[in-house]
């Protein structure tokens, strides 16, 4: 095995990586949020789309075909806007640029949404380039539906309700649409190192 | 509604897992039966949790009573049932809730149907019942899982009479002496102990989600109207 | 399983807001059209703000979001809200 350098964390980095965001306190547990009643589909019923604007399919896998893509290991923090921080959480999952890799387009902006009608919106630019990822296992298990699965987006360096529980899909689109949340007044961006939890923050 | 400051003047065990909190609340405004409060604990470091909790006093007692159970993963059912003693202080507000509530004016029959903690809105209702003399006749189903479930056992045998009726149905007594009703309150043992629909009653239903959807649903299939059904959720293990 | 509580447990925090008696109010679903008290809505409280559902479709009929000083309703989910005043017993 190589030698371990204390300290290096390597290129793609979380921004502030190891660290607690302002306002935020450390967590053991893993706390259940939920808007709704948990989802239950059964894996064949399963799939993760990509759509556009008008939500026609520009991509589609099932349960099988997503598993089949290409996975990475992640080990990122997690902050929750209602105060919560875990550090070093591991996650396994397929990184949105392989999901949106052969996608060409204008837009600037997408929509993830759920089972249950869960939606949140994203710069396009947020989950590309290592920063998102959907990810079906969390600490070396699958991910259990009470906390997303079978898969959740997660996108770690914005606050944990834009790491979308239950997803299925990607609407790519023109003009920002604020989500769920973000549309009765949490923030629209969420950036928890700027404490961007509400609007007007 | 604003916070309000309670104090314990006295705790009562009133099985192994519930306890009755006899609280001095100096503003309160008064309540209705079956209305409930918020209760918010907070810690030194400023963190709070709040959950809600029935009255189990009727209108016009000496101190507002809350009785909880203690759920084991729970934040604020352990320290009410287990921390919380004589002279300490928590916030609650209240009274919340004009649905469901029963009124002593009101003559017309009253099924109350309460699953393990459900019973606290129940009770609080049937002691109304008694306060004002009422002459409607009121039947109380209480299911628990075993007697030693059963919160307020003695008080409810001491309430029944001509106007109230209690009913007691334990779900896994495995006791061989016990000559009461076994099993869960469903369609058929409502039809056999609960009001016919032709008398109209109001009918309350209170206790864990599962327990109260499937008592609503059964009232409803052996013919009661919904409109007349009341209906508390505490949510998957009671609150 | 459902974890819901119902709109009973969301009483106190939206009494807050309104100043008439939340429980006993009649909303009418926006989506499926469906009437009840709000009393009998499901309720999600531990969410990141509070959501009552539609007990017959499960859409979001009321969405609360608290901060300080500040909350935010949406309302969208529900159509029309009927709203009763507290006499005694009906």
């Amino acid at each position: 095995m190589a030698v371990v350098s204390r300290g290096f964390q390597g290129r793609r980095r979380q921004p502030g990586a190891g660290l607690v965001p302002p306002g935020q306190y450390l967590e053991d547990d893993f706390p259940v949020l939920s808007a709704g009643p948990t989802p239950h589909v059964a894996l064949d019923d399963w799939d993760l789309t990509v759509v556009d604007e008008s939500g026609a399919s520009l991509a589609r896998w099932d349960w099988g075909e997503f598993r089949a893509l290409p996975a990475e290991d992640v080990t990122v923090d997690i902050h929750c806007v209602t105060k919560w921080s875990k550090l070093g959480t591991r996650w396994q999952g397929v990184s949105v640029d392989t999901i949106l890799g052969e996608i060409d387009t204008a837009a600037e902006f997408v929509v993830a949404f759920s089972d249950g009608g869960y939606t949140t919106n994203l710069p396009l630019a947020d989950v590309l380039d290592g920063q998102a990822w959907v990810a079906y296992r969390f600490e070396g298990e699958d991910l259990e539906s009470e906390h997303g699965g079978p898969a959740r987006l997660l996108v770690p360096h914005l606050y944990f309700w834009k790491s979308a529980k239950w997803v299925r899909g990607l609407r790519l689109v023109e003009e920002d649409e604020p989500g769920f949340w973000e549309s009765v007044g949490y923030h629209n961006y969420g950036d928890p190192w700027r404490e961007q939890r509400y609007w007007g923050d | 509604m604003r916070w309000l400051v309670a104090t314990v003047a006295e705790t009562v065990p009133e099985t192994v897992r519930a306890v009755t909190l006899r609280l001095d609340v100096p503003d309160w405004p008064g309540h209705r039966a079956g209305q409930h409060v918020d209760v918010r604990l907070t810690a030194e470091d400023g963190y709070s949790a709040q959950r809600s909790y029935s009255v189990a006093s009727p209108p016009g007692s000496e101190r507002l009573e809350l009785t909880v159970e203690r759920i084991d993963e729970g934040e604020v059912s352990p320290y009410l049932t287990t921390v919380a003693d004589l002279g300490d202080q928590f916030e609650l507000r209240g009274p919340i809730g004009g649905w469901f509530v029963w009124d002593g004016a009101n003559t017309a029959p009253v099924l109350l149907v309460g699953g393990g903690s459900g019973v606290v809105p129940l009770r609080a209702i049937l002691r109304h019942h008694e306060a004002v003399g009422s002459t409607a006749a009121m039947h109380l189903v209480y299911s628990a899982r075993t007697l030693g479930d059963v919160i307020y056992r003695q008080e409810l045998e001491a309430l029944a009479g001509p106007r109230r009726a209690v009913t007691l149905t334990l779900t896994r007594e495995s006791a061989p002496d016990w000559a009461g009703h076994r099993g869960r309150v469903a369609a058929g043992f409502l039809s056999e102990v609960g009001w016919p629909p032709s008398v109209q009653p109001h009918c309350y239903v209170c206790g864990p989600t599962a327990f109260v959807e499937a008592v609503a649903e059964a009232l409803v299939g052996l013919g009661h109207e919904p409109g007349r059904i009341r209906t508390e959720r505490f949510g998957p293990t009671g609150g | 399983m459902d974890t819901s509580l119902d709109g009973n447990a969301a009483a106190g925090a939206l009494g807050d807001l309104f100043a008439f008696d939340v429980t006993t109010a009649v909303s009418t679903c926006a989506t499926c059209r469906d009437a009840r008290r709000i009393a009998e809505l499901y309720a999600y409280l531990d969410a990141p703000g509070m959501v009552l559902r539609c007990a017959s479709c499960g859409a979001a009929q009321l969405r609360l979001v608290r901060s300080g000083d500040r909350a935010w309703l949406d309302l969208r989910g529900i159509q029309v809200l009927e709203i009763h005043s507290t006499t005694t017993a009906e």
